[in-house]
């Protein structure tokens, strides 16, 4: 379990990383928190020639909040995320959802920039973009790039980013006032990855979604941005619309098989959460069972 | 968590003033681990050291044409390729048998694979080199031409005909059949009211231990002698072994065990590896250093408890149980493994099925196969696990078809606390056990009537709680029954010196080990208790071959049992000889003098007379002082063996309290409760987080952990990611009471409790599970208790 031999440069500024990464092309990895890579480097599942530390650079650090827009650099921590009140104030589903990934150690480490860059399809934080309406912003040789979260993430471990590209921020518009929102995802343990997950956000008035963004991950390649949720708007919720909504979501998913669960159980599972999730926004108990029925 | 003291009782009949017997003392080695000053193997560094990585089969079953170590040989830094041909010159093999296990069978097993591999992950050769990084670099050089064969991986059809038999010269893949036949077991069946039947399925699964197995072996030429650095739980065993197969003497071989990061009975075995590093040493003349990283530990770390056990219960409406039987199947992979065999858990099943219970009706048939895939054999709780699961899983059935209470059905079947000495079934002898005394705590402990007011009502809401118990029995302190009648030379007994340094230090060098149970307080607290000295001046040093007594360490819940006792014998004899001194230099008679407090005193009113490190000084620096003719020996050594029973049975039983999400099938483990009897208690808050510790293994394989094979012998989840041991968060608390039986074949009454935490929680949990899930009207008898599992036996998916 020792890495194979790599380079390592430890970059002076984000133009600086750019070189790099253009200089040695897909033979490059950026290193950020270090708790995807470092792993797969020690059981050479990976064994890049060059690792690009951007951990130093200050630039890509920090929460800022302006004209209704909330800026996150991509070296922010899972730590600095969970405990920032900015975050809390404008897209608390994200403090809650951080609360989620894995461990203290790792969210000591782990930063939002590789969390998407490394576009795992249990991770967490992914969904979040995709529900919240993130852009990703990647910085590379011809400039900056823009790239909208529904457009960003392309299967396992794949996302647009190009390899002279380096994500540096993420942009999320503020949580809008009388919103709000529902995380849960079930694991086997405390702090491991979801068997399924499920990132809303919703607009609730008389007892109706008047707007639902539901972020499902771990029910395919990649994090999905239900449109079956559409089946929820503006309608009254029996469970004869939830059903239907469960059978249009059934629809969306493609899940994997994995050694926690069959594509059949994380169907089930979907399911469940999306009851529990429209049961505890519309504050509808009846609604919770719908799914064993 | 919290923690229940529940044991008010006198814990020692050994409560000397200011014994430490009985009481809750800090670890001596604390501070040191503490501070980072602990030295595990992992840690050695010696001069000319070289590192070896094993190349392992990817291949379950397959055949080598040939090796080409070319590349490899010529990078810069690698100093040898080395295959199990080559090796086979410096070390034989081994064929992993025992006489008493009768037919057992094996093939001889080669330190590294010669011609052919047997399961994925057996070594096919060592690629040495000046650091561990290089030598993997190396090994990705090698090139192994493979020609797989068939592999055997499913127990179930291992004896068919058409199945390939491993290793042809044997006849079959069946390695060891036991069956046993006690009482009138048809004729209970035709006169039971209800008989009831299932298959327990128990997932293979491995101990994880926090460190890796290592060993840094080192050849000394000069010396002709062998110093092997490893974190063993028997360094006398791999003495003798390591000896034995690289044509040695004993006195050639000096074992030395320092720190160890956990063992779990995955430290006692021989293992092919550490076989072959000891023989690297020889070969290339230099210290040779093996850790097993982790995905070589998933592969190569014995597995256990992969059994299928079909049970079947009789009992009448009043609930008398009237006979057991079992058929348990189990795949111990390619070989038996050695010394202590895979034939010993499906022994220990067929002796512990119907143990706790009166009933004399029992017939048992155990069959243990060959496959490929990595080789099984005893970890932490050795049996108990499949036996208890199998047997409380049968009574709750049993109970559960004639409408009686869980508690109810036991406690009118588990043998009278009166009745000993008497013998269970399989014909094992109990000198004195407390199951309804244990049973009784266990129901006032848990509050079990009102647990169940309250499972009815949360059942009206729709919230699913289940209270699961599970009676048990448990092998301690193992006389030469476990291994040295069948011919294996383990040893049985312990044994400890002791002695009066000249500052009025005590010294004490004993034979069992230390991986984290507290050995070394234990055997500190004995010491300074019947000397009558402070913990702080007894020194305890274990782990070296060289420098302890010879004996069996740290194993089968043997240590504070049989080593606490040779240590109590050995400073009772020490305390005599300096009342013999102190008695000539004061005048007066041992009789009338006590050491209380590190001095002498006055037997009857405690009045100071001579510090110990007065009386050390006198003996060691002024010996002409002393009245003529007396020679002080300040140093005593005693062994003990267990003589009267073959094994110390304890008793005990566990209660688990959880609740089910039957529209997710997961489980949340919401209490556990453990009563238990090992006796004297000589350290509770060690023996308290042994249970813990013990309940939490077994909850692991209760929900968690499973090695997952596919079907062509390859392991899936050899990683820390895809494996899941239990972690604290998901861990309930566990409040642990005592009964105190102590055994009269010793003066010390300890027996063992590091396995018994395991031995009953997987159980009590199988059990809670059912309980819970009884409004559904599904039974499951499998583990781990995954979600996957649950929602497939409710129907959901």
């Amino acid at each position: 379990m020792k890495a194979s031999a790599f380079a390592y440069a430890r970059a002076t500024s984000v133009a600086n990383a750019l070189e790099l990464l253009t200089a040695h092309g897909e033979g490059a990895k950026v290193l950020s928190g270090g708790q995807s890579l470092l792993p797969a480097m020690n059981l050479r599942l990976l064994a890049p020639d060059l690792i690009v530390d951007i951990g130093e650079l200050a630039e890509l650090r920090g929460i800022v909040v302006k004209e209704g827009a909330l800026s996150i650099g991509a070296l922010t921590r899972h730590a600095d995320l969970l405990k920032s009140p900015e975050i809390a104030t404008h897209a608390p589903l994200l403090t809650d959802a951080v609360a989620h990934v894995a461990h203290p150690a790792i969210r000591n480490r782990g930063t939002l920039g590789g969390s998407l860059a490394h576009a795992d399809p249990a991770s967490e934080l992914p969904a979040c973009m995709l529900t919240l309406g993130a852009t990703i912003i990647a910085r590379g040789p011809g400039g900056e790039r823009r790239i909208a979260a529904s457009e960003f993430f392309a299967g396992i471990y794949e996302t647009a980013l190009k390899p002279q590209e380096l994500l540096v921020a993420v942009e999320l518009p503020v949580t809008p006032k009388y919103s709000t929102h529902f995380f849960h995802e079930f694991a086997r343990r405390h702090g491991d990855y979801a068997i399924v997950g499920l990132a809303a956000q919703a607009f609730v008035r008389d007892g109706r979604f008047t707007d639902l963004r539901l972020g499902f991950f771990a029910v395919g390649d990649r994090p999905l941005l239900a449109r079956s949720a559409g089946k929820l708007v503006d309608v009254a919720i029996t469970s004869a619309v939830l059903s239907e909504a469960f059978s249009a979501l059934d629809e969306e998913l493609d899940p994997l098989d994995d050694h926690q669960a069959t594509p059949a159980m994380r169907r089930h599972l979907a399911k469940v959460l999306l009851a529990r999730c429209v049961s505890s926004l519309l504050g509808r108990p009846d609604l919770r069972m719908g799914a064993s029925a | 968590m919290t923690s229940t003291q529940a044991n008010p009782e006198t814990l020692s009949a050994l409560d000397r003033p200011n014994s430490y017997i009985g009481k809750t003392v800090p670890r001596p080695n604390l501070d040191r681990l503490m501070q980072g000053r602990g030295l595990y193997v992992s840690d050695m560094e010696l001069p000319r050291m070289a590192h070896v990585v094993f190349l392992r089969s990817p291949h379950a079953h397959a055949k080598i044409n040939g090796i080409d170590a070319s590349a490899a040989k010529q990078m810069p830094g690698v100093i040898a390729v080395v295959s199990g041909k080559e090796l086979s010159t410096v070390i034989t093999p081994w064929v992993g048998v025992l006489s008493h296990l009768k037919g057992l069978k094996s093939a001889p097993q080669s330190a590294i694979a010669v011609d052919r591999v047997c399961w994925q992950g057996e070594a096919v050769a060592a690629v040495v080199a000046i650091s561990r990084a290089l030598a993997e670099d190396a090994a990705e050089l090698v090139s192994v031409d493979y020609e797989e064969l068939d592999a055997v991986t499913d127990m179930r059809t291992a004896l068919d005909p058409a199945t390939a038999v491993i290793h042809v010269s044997l006849g079959d893949n069946l390695a060891f059949e036991r069956n046993h036949d006690a009482g009138a077991v048809d004729q209970a069946f035709a006169e039971s009211d209800e008989v009831v039947e299932a298959e327990f399925v128990f997932g293979r699964h491995t101990g994880v231990t926090l460190e890796p197995r290592a060993v840094v072996a080192d050849w000394n030429a000069a010396e002709a002698r062998l110093t092997i650095y490893q974190g063993t739980q028997a360094p006398h065993m791999v003495q003798n072994i390591a000896a034995v197969h690289l044509g040695l003497k004993e006195s050639q071989v000096r074992v030395v065990c320092k720190d160890v990061g956990g063992s779990f009975g995955i430290k006692v075995h021989i293992y092919a590896d550490e076989m072959a590093t000891y023989a690297l040493s020889k070969l290339l003349r230099r210290p040779v250093k093996f850790v097993a990283d982790r995905v070589e530990s998933f592969n190569t770390d014995i597995h256990a408890r992969d059994h299928r056990c079909k049970g079947k219960i009789g009992v009448k409406r009043d609930g008398t149980i009237t006979a057991f039987e079992i058929d348990d199947l189990t795949g111990i992979g390619p070989y038996s493994m050695y010394p202590r065999t895979s034939a010993i858990e499906a022994n220990q099943v067929v002796n512990l099925v119907g143990g706790p219970y009166v009933t004399r009706n029992y017939r048992a048939r155990a069959r243990v196969v060959f496959q490929n895939k990595n080789v099984m054999c005893q970890y932490r709780a050795v049996g108990h696990p499949i036996a208890c699961s199998v047997t409380e899983g049968l009574v709750d059935l049993a109970a559960m078809k004639i409408g009686m209470d869980p508690i109810e059905i036991r406690r009118r079947n588990l043998i009278a606390d009166d009745a000993y000495p008497c013998a269970s079934p399989s014909g094992l002898r109990f000198e004195q056990l407390s199951h309804h005394a244990a049973l009784a705590k266990l129901v006032k402990m848990m509050d079990y009537d009102a647990l169940r007011a309250e499972q009815t009502a949360l059942r009206a809401k729709n919230i699913h709680r289940g209270i699961g118990i599970a009676s048990f029995i448990e092998v301690t302190n193992p006389s030469a029954a476990f291994y040295g009648v069948g011919g294996a030379k383990i040893s049985s007994q312990d044994g400890v010196a002791v002695r009066l340094d000249a500052q009025g230090s005590v010294i004490c060098q004993t034979s069992i080990t230390e991986q984290g149970q507290g050995s070394e307080s234990l055997t500190a607290q004995i010491v300074g208790s019947v000397l009558g000295v402070s913990m702080d001046r007894v020194r305890v040093i274990l782990g070296d071959t060289d420098n302890t007594p010879y004996g069996g360490g740290t194993w089968a819940s043997r240590g504070a049992g049989i080593g606490g006792e040779a240590a109590l014998q050995a400073t009772k004899v020490l305390r005599n000889n300096i009342l013999d001194v102190a008695a000539a230099v004061l005048q007066s008679t041992p009789g009338e003098l006590d050491i209380v407090n590190n001095g002498v005193v006055d037997a009857v009113d405690g009045t100071p007379r001579i510090d110990l490190s007065e009386l050390a000084r006198i003996v060691y620096f002024r010996p002409d002082t002393l009245p003529p003719g007396i020679q002080p020996e300040f140093m005593a050594t005693r062994h003990f063996v267990p003589r009267e029973y073959p094994f110390a049975f304890t008793n005990g039983v566990q209660g688990s309290w959880l609740e089910i999400d039957t529209d997710t099938g997961f489980v949340k483990l919401l209490k556990h409760w453990v009563v238990e009897d090992c006796g004297t208690i000589i350290n509770p808050q060690l023996v308290d987080e042994q249970i813990r510790g013990g309940v939490v293994q077994g909850l692991g394989a209760a929900l968690f952990e499973k090695c997952v094979y596919d079907e062509r012998g390859q392991l899936t989840n050899a990683n820390m990611a895809d494996y899941l041991v239990p972690m604290s968060g998901e861990m309930p608390d566990i409040d642990v009471g005592h009964v105190v039986s102590p055994t009269l074949e010793s003066e010390l009454g300890a027996k063992g409790a590091g396995e018994a935490g395991t031995a009953g929680a997987a159980a009590a949990v199988t059990n809670a599970v059912n309980d819970a899930l009884r409004p559904f009207g599904t039974i499951i008898t499998e583990i781990p208790l995954t979600p996957q599992v649950i929602l497939t036996a409710l129907g959901r998916i």
